[in-house]
């Protein structure tokens, strides 16, 4: 019905971070997305927040698509076919609370694992480098 | 059928961002990642249609298997639309400026 909104919602949200954390990483090195150090590459935290926030973007409007197939969104107000009626308004914000908030749970945790992957390979990467010296 | 369709279609890009160096400078990841997070969120509707439907979600009718197929491809496609109009944008290999301000 739109339970896409709920992943949207994050996607503004990360979105809104990442540009903040980019500032804050830019102001701290040198322009670069990745930087260096000690020789070895780490990936900055708003490249990763990146992931993430393109996995919401990209589910949401593929969803948002879905929904319009359905004729579940209208050009008109209130734009949601299911906020017409206060039924349709009560099943619409059920299904946000439950499916909704559980898509964006699981892209979350999916973003998690990636992340902590992607940290230990950089830490095993640092590692080498080390036994290298 | 849609969550399937999606997920094949994020496998066959993940496949291609990993092989292929060409197509990681167009954003193929990008899109891989935009297949991945609605894979993901099918699959959760997928769980709460199951917990609903118990056995007779994996006995859908002919009918709504063939509009679900359908919606999946009409959905793969509107991610490839997006992503390729992201790269006539960005125009990363200058291809469309170049077309464009090209001297006759």
């Amino acid at each position: 019905m739109a339970c896409f909104l709920v992943p949207t919602t994050e996607a503004i949200v990360t979105t809104a971070v990442g540009k903040i954390a980019k500032k804050q990483e830019q102001s701290n090195t040198a322009d670069q997305a990745v930087k260096e150090t000690e020789g070895t590459e780490h990936i900055t935290f708003s490249t990763k927040l990146g992931w993430l926030s393109k996995m919401l973007w990209g589910g949401s409007a593929l969803l948002a698509f879905e929904h319009v197939w359905h004729g579940e969104v209208a050009p008109y107000f209130p734009f949601l076919t299911a906020a017409e009626t206060a039924e349709g308004a009560r099943t619409m914000l059920h299904e946000m609370s439950t499916t909704g908030v559980s898509m964006a749970v699981v892209v979350t945790l999916a973003w998690g694992v990636m992340v902590l992957v992607s940290n230990a390979l950089e830490k095993s990467a640092d590692r080498e480098k080390e036994l290298q010296k | 059928m849609t969550l399937l369709i999606a997920v094949f279609a994020a496998l066959i890009t993940t496949i291609i961002w990993y092989m292929s160096e060409r197509m990681r400078s167009l954003k193929i990841g990008t899109l891989a990642l935009a297949y991945w997070g609605a894979s993901l969120m099918w699959l959760c509707d997928a769980i709460f249609e199951y917990a609903e439907l118990r056995a007779d979600y994996f006995t859908p009718a002919a009918e709504d298997m063939i509009n679900d197929a359908f919606l999946g491809f009409a959905v793969v496609a509107f991610g490839m639309i997006l992503w390729i109009g992201a790269i006539l944008i960005k125009d990363p290999d200058h291809v469309v400026r170049k077309a464009l301000f090209k001297k006759g």
